[in-house]
């Protein structure tokens, strides 16, 4: 930060320091920063017209798994609550949606906060514990909710059609059918947006800073006048919501649900994902989804180059190289970059920033 | 009436392996203040270990297991010299998500060397049935509840008169005064770590002469999860009683309610726990409640 001259390639915004309030807000909005928003806006926009089937197909798996990141961040990263159930609440959006979709006939723009809002009443009862219990413990009992959240679902066939799962129609916009990647892409990737933008608006306001207090220390937050069964509460039925509308975006874009797609194994690729993308950041969880849909693909690729085109091998092959690359992702990340691929993009901009002096 | 005699005494018989494998997680928690989600996958590595050096080397069955404790010890030191204290301090996420992550990379690991296929391992315990009474009880359960007990109540003795064992339980009660008197803690946390995952290794081994091996064996310690919640954390003693209620209580629900009831038993009975009472039946009483 010793560069008094304030020379930078990216403005006179870096490598100086504020010298007023003002002036480091206005650090914080600069035209460089609007136009690189706009550019990936437009850059969304344009995507599904130039790219081919595949690549919009992956943009919205990454999408929907950045809705459901997201959550797991405000929880994890941001209200320093682990779970290790988040994909139950997935689940229980993505029945809720299907079943309000088929059972009910309700549209998509319907259904799909349905699933929200009952994942989000979930999340508030498998929250309830959080009062009495925490760390350590509270990470216990949100796996011991996943387990039983598959039970229920396996054996409340009536309701969930068990382990077959239900079929769920595409979404039906007065004449317009979204039943290709193309027409879904526009359903998922705004929602997506505008879940971000929440998330990350959410923590200049005086919840999200109460979500960070409580992160930081609990006693301390009291003190402060935080009430901490609310916004314990409010953080967990937040993430949960998030986690039902993606289950519920899953639900239609996958076109069925079942019990197997929310297990423990997605839980933990979520969980990898926060920690790879950086805990506590909106953008470190779009990079960690972004980079945890990827990976198995780029896995793929090198499973068939290994194995031939045996397709049951590759898949047995795959299963296990995942999970070894998934685990020593978690453990070097961990070790040796605990903020993850946010920070490692902070420091480079801060660094270009300064450019050629060393910041 | 003897039936449910019958299915009592087998639910406890199996306790005694519950009680093993719990023995593991409570030696690390109780040792180090970690919770060790890699617990399973040690379980694992030790049974490939003692399947490879009986079955690929030929070796007698004894050298399997020495070669799978050893493993085990040298496995579980280097976890927490490698991993687990460069990150002392950190919150409670960052420890048990890297657990989580070492476990993974076992799972892998074993799942690339020796493929997902399940393994048969040569039979380690006599299967004669054996009566008491009138009731029949399958020999291999009976004598894995005669050795998982008598390898709990080794490390309890242990604990309880040995030199090092106290120097474990004066590392576990305060790392500071321990150090104060003269105690090597970071080399007892080593240890700590490496004979807990020792015993996993011991407990891999009986569990799956029992049943059978693959890379999915540590799934099972999961389910052991109710034991330690019952027992509480970091209760040595608590590990027997919790495994012997679970053992019970699974082999009821599995005869009264069926299969299904089996599994999912063990995660409403951490939740009802941890509601009323989180520290356990034995468990020291020091979670914060705010």
């Amino acid at each position: 930060m010793n560069n008094p001259g304030g020379f930078s390639l990216l403005g006179p915004r870096f490598g100086v320091l504020p010298r007023s309030h003002a002036d480091a807000e206005r650090r914080l909005d600069s035209p460089l920063r609007r136009a690189g928003l706009a550019a990936l806006l437009l850059g969304l926009a344009v995507l599904p017209f130039v790219a081919d089937g595949y690549i919009v197909y992956m943009a919205c798996l990454v999408a929907v798994t950045t809705i459901s990141v997201v959550g797991l961040n405000i929880l994890t990263g941001y209200t320093g609550l682990l779970s290790i159930g988040h994909a139950a609440f997935n689940g229980v959006g993505a029945f809720a949606c299907a079943v309000a979709a088929t059972r009910w006939g309700l549209p998509f723009w319907l259904a799909i906060p349905f699933g929200g809002l009952v994942a989000a009443a979930a999340g508030v009862l498998v929250g309830l514990p959080s009062l009495r219990i925490k760390g350590l413990y509270l990470a216990i009992a949100t796996l011991a909710a996943q387990f039983i959240f598959l039970f229920i679902v396996q054996h409340w066939e009536s309701v969930t059609g068990g382990d077959r799962g239900l079929q769920v129609p595409s979404p039906q916009l007065g004449s317009l059918r979204l039943d290709s990647d193309f027409r879904l892409y526009w359903l998922i990737v705004p929602v997506a947006v505008a879940m971000c933008v929440f998330a990350a608006n959410l923590f200049r306001t005086r919840i999200g800073r109460a979500f960070i207090a409580v992160r930081e220390r609990d006693y301390s937050a009291e003190v402060l006048g935080i009430d901490l069964l609310r916004t314990k509460l409010l953080s967990f039925a937040l993430a949960s919501f998030y986690a039902g509308i993606a289950g519920a975006l899953m639900a239609y874009f996958f076109r069925v649900v079942n019990p197997e797609q929310y297990g423990f194994s997605s839980s933990i690729l979520q969980l990898t994902a926060v920690i790879v993308g950086g805990l506590g950041s909106i953008l470190g969880s779009v990079l960690g989804s972004l980079f945890m849909v990827a990976l198995p693909e780029l896995l793929k690729g090198l499973a068939t180059a290994l194995a031939g085109a045996d397709a049951a091998k590759v898949a047995v092959l795959l299963a296990s190289a995942r999970e070894l690359v998934f685990g020593l992702l978690i453990v070097g990340f961990l070790l040796f970059e605990p903020f993850g691929l946010a920070e490692i993009v902070r420091r480079t901009r801060a660094r270009l920033a300064v450019w050629p002096f060393r910041s | 009436m003897n039936l449910f005699i019958e299915y009592s005494l087998v639910g406890l018989a199996s306790g005694g392996m519950y009680a093993l494998i719990a023995l593991g997680f409570v030696l690390v928690f109780k040792g180090t203040g970690v919770f060790n989600f890699a617990q399973g996958e040690l379980m694992m590595v030790g049974a490939y270990v003692y399947l490879s050096v009986t079955q690929l080397l030929g070796a007698h069955w004894a050298f399997g297991l020495l070669a799978a404790v050893a493993v085990g010890f040298a496995l579980g030191a280097l976890i927490e010299r490698l991993v687990l204290r460069p990150l002392a301090g950190q919150p409670t996420l960052a420890i048990v998500m890297a657990t989580v992550g070492i476990g993974l990379i076992f799972k892998g690991a074993a799942g690339l060397l020796f493929g997902p296929d399940q393994r048969q391992l040569p039979e380690l315990l006599p299967r004669k049935p054996v009566f008491l009474g009138e009731i029949l009880i399958p020999g291999g359960v009976f004598w894995t509840f005669v050795v998982s007990l008598a390898i709990v109540l080794a490390c309890l003795a242990w604990f309880r008169f040995t030199r090092s064992g106290v120097a474990m339980r004066a590392a576990a009660s305060s790392q500071a005064n321990a150090f104060a008197v003269g105690i090597n803690v970071p080399a007892i946390s080593a240890a700590t770590w490496g004979l807990a995952a020792s015993t996993g290794a011991l407990a891999g081994v009986l569990l799956s002469a029992l049943n059978s091996l693959t890379p999915h064996l540590g799934d099972l310690a999961l389910a052991v999860l109710a034991v330690l919640i019952v027992g509480g954390l970091d209760s040595l003693g608590g590990v027997i009683v919790g495994g012997l209620v679970i053992g019970w209580l699974q082999a009821m629900t599995g005869a009264y309610l069926g299969g299904s009831w089996r599994e999912v038993m063990p995660y409403l009975v951490v939740l009802v726990v941890l509601l009323v009472r989180p520290h356990g039946l034995f468990g020291r009483k020091e979670i914060e409640r705010i």
